[in-house]
């Protein structure tokens, strides 16, 4: 995605920390939705912005991979033609505010329990293109009960799961996925694996699943990965659209406030390193 | 024609409820003393087209209500005390989101795991929130197998009216036992309102969000003003109490669900001993018939607050009391029931 400069609310996020920012730009003047809508030209001469994509202000860091991903949706949701019948489930966690971008109906859901609320959604509206979009601590610690339980359903919702490896917007403490000896404000001195367990490669355990229908690791640390990415989101609301079920995303992203590292060191990070562990690709289909 | 009677127990009649009201979707886990009703569900949203969810957990389950509520949809949970305390969470969150629901509690003893006997241990956590934040349900305390029918049918009614969760307070006497039930309908509830705001796809409109996450400075005190002018409007309509023989008291027992059924027979039991004795059973326990009570310190100075509990109910009634009367507490806790007789015993070392 774009995004357009403010490099001051970006700098100060990164000294101060995520959440005080995010309240402060909550309550700003500078954060209100463009009355026009979206699907217009840009101010600056950029591309028009998918319909399902809100042109306003984000509150993400310089370089995170959110941004990215929300148009990727929007993206997919414009093109399947679903934007007036798609309901999205947003997670407790540094998208919680998605639906500030987003042109269509969306639901909060409590930590984790995204699953659960999108399954209740699907079930009485099963004409309804439901999603949820949850980050590695939703899905894959607090949440993994619901996501585990809903992928063996078959519920026949998508999943779009976002992989960065911490909890950015508490403070950068070790998420699930945290890769071994890396530094979090609770793994100050790296993540062991004697001490904290293994990262979880809850991906591969899902596709274990009967009822998980369509699995896909992906990533946004480039073009050419995020064309790729883009592909598996459209296929996994496709999937959805001819009733295929369940089907779940993972896109490995970027977080360098937390990462400690500049947006090209951190989209480095993933080539080298997380990808190593979280190798991209398609792990089932059918 | 007479309406035929069906014989069918507490939670069965508490389901058939839900079912009248509409009911689309219901989620459970299973749990004694509740069953029953979870498996009524099953088979008959199987019959009625709705949906039924066994759950991975009551956290799941409350939050598949929560789905189906935003999206418009009449939904429903129930559990017995151990499975409720992990709902409060997901309660909360109805709250904050204004999304009507159900959520049936027949109650078991505790803490703990406690057992499976009848108890009203969870009246504290059913009337003064249980979950986070500054919230208030309506909180219905049924005393029979019709009026759990009655009770959770009308409960879907007052949850879409105020776009909040509205708690039934059950226990396992009356979840299990079995009566006879007339399935009646008061046609004027079957009205459900319009739920503009509903996630339905924003075919035509503009996008629905549901959410409780307010960050804006102040807005969420005004948020919370909103839901206080709801609670204080449920307060001024909605409370309910049943009264006997409170006008010539020299005695008047207050109990709720189950127990006041026990308190009825030892009233009477006192009666035929000419002994002035009256009763007073809230409906509902939130809002709290508080102002029934104080009127009724007029001509009565002596109140006996029964409960299956340590003594919960019994803080409300000394608040509406506020002094003017003596308030005595007879509780049995752990599963224990009194006896229409030990209360009638205690009735007459009161006077």
């Amino acid at each position: 995605m774009k995004k357009r400069k403010k490099t001051s609310l970006r700098g100060r996020r990164a000294k101060r920390g995520g959440r005080s920012n995010l309240k402060e730009i909550a309550s700003g003047a500078e954060f209100t939705p463009n009355p026009r809508g979206s699907g217009h030209p840009r101010n600056d001469g950029g591309a028009a912005l998918p319909a399902s994509l809100l042109d306003v202000e984000n509150h993400y860091c310089a370089g995170c991979g959110h941004g990215i991903i929300h148009r990727l949706i929007c993206e997919a949701v414009d093109d399947l033609g679903i934007r007036e019948s798609v309901i999205g489930v947003a997670p407790v966690g540094c998208a919680v505010l998605a639906y500030d971008y987003w042109n269509f109906d969306v639901t909060e859901a409590a930590h984790g329990r995204t699953p659960a609320v999108a399954t209740g959604i699907k079930r009485v509206r099963p004409d309804n293109i439901v999603f949820t979009y949850q980050g590695d601590g939703d899905l894959a610690a607090i949440g993994t009960s619901e996501i585990v339980h809903a992928a063996n359903r078959g519920e026949n919702i998508t999943v779009i799961f976002v992989n960065n490896g911490v909890y950015g917007m508490t403070g950068g403490q070790m998420a699930p996925t945290t890769l071994a000896g890396q530094k979090t404000a609770t793994t100050p001195g790296g993540r062991s694996l004697r001490r904290e367990g293994y990262p979880l490669k809850i991906l591969e355990m899902l596709a274990v699943l009967p009822g998980a229908k369509y699995v896909e690791r992906v990533s946004v640390h480039n073009a050419q990965e995020t064309l790729r990415a883009k592909r598996a989101i459209h296929k996994a609301f496709k999937m959805q659209v001819d009733n295929k079920g369940f089907s779940i995303v993972e896109v490995l992203s970027m977080c360098p406030t937390y990462w400690g590292m500049t947006p090209i060191q951190a989209a480095d990070r993933i080539k080298n390193e997380v990808s190593t562990f979280y190798p991209l690709g398609v792990i089932k289909t059918c | 024609m007479a309406m035929l009677k069906t014989l069918m127990c507490g939670n069965e009649a508490c389901g058939e409820g839900a079912i009248l009201a509409g009911c689309k979707l219901y989620a459970g886990y299973p749990i004694t003393p509740q069953n029953e009703l979870t498996a009524y569900m099953a088979k008959r949203l199987n019959e009625t087209g709705g949906v039924f969810i066994q759950a991975e957990s009551e956290l799941a389950a409350i939050n598949m209500v929560f789905g189906a509520a935003a999206a418009g949809e009449r939904a429903m949970t129930s559990s017995s005390s151990p499975g409720i305390s992990l709902k409060q969470e997901g309660i909360s969150y109805l709250v904050g989101c204004e999304l009507p629901a159900v959520i049936v509690n027949i109650q078991r003893g505790g803490p703990g795991l406690g057992n499976i006997a009848p108890a009203q241990g969870d009246y504290f956590q059913a009337v003064k929130g249980g979950g986070h934040g500054d919230y208030k349900m309506i909180v219905l305390a049924p005393a029979s197998a019709q009026e759990l029918l009655e009770h959770t049918y009308l409960a879907f009614d007052l949850a879409d009216k105020y776009r909040n969760p509205v708690f039934v307070l059950g226990d396992g006497l009356i979840g299990q036992m079995m009566e006879p039930v007339q399935f009646t309908v008061d046609s004027e509830h079957l009205t459900v309102k319009e739920k503009p705001w509903a996630l339905t796809g924003c075919r035509g409109r503009k996008p629905n969000i549901i959410k409780s996450l307010i960050l804006a400075e102040g807005a969420l005190e005004e948020h919370n003003k909103k839901l206080q002018e709801k609670f204080n409007a449920m307060k001024s309509a909605e409370t309910r109490a049943v009264t006997h023989n409170i006008k010539d008291s020299d005695i008047i027992l207050i109990a709720y669900g189950s127990v006041a059924r026990i308190a009825k027979s030892a009233m009477e039991k006192a009666r035929a001993k000419n002994l002035k004795v009256g009763l007073i059973r809230p409906v509902t326990l939130w809002p709290f018939p508080d102002k029934l009570i104080a009127d009724a310190c007029a001509k009565t100075r002596k109140f006996l607050v029964v409960e299956m509990s340590a003594g919960q109910m019994v803080e409300d009634v000394r608040l509406a009391v506020n002094g003017r009367a003596d308030v005595g507490f007879h509780g049995r806790m752990g599963g224990g029931i009194p006896s229409d007789d030990e209360l009638l015993q205690r009735i007459e070392s009161l006077v």
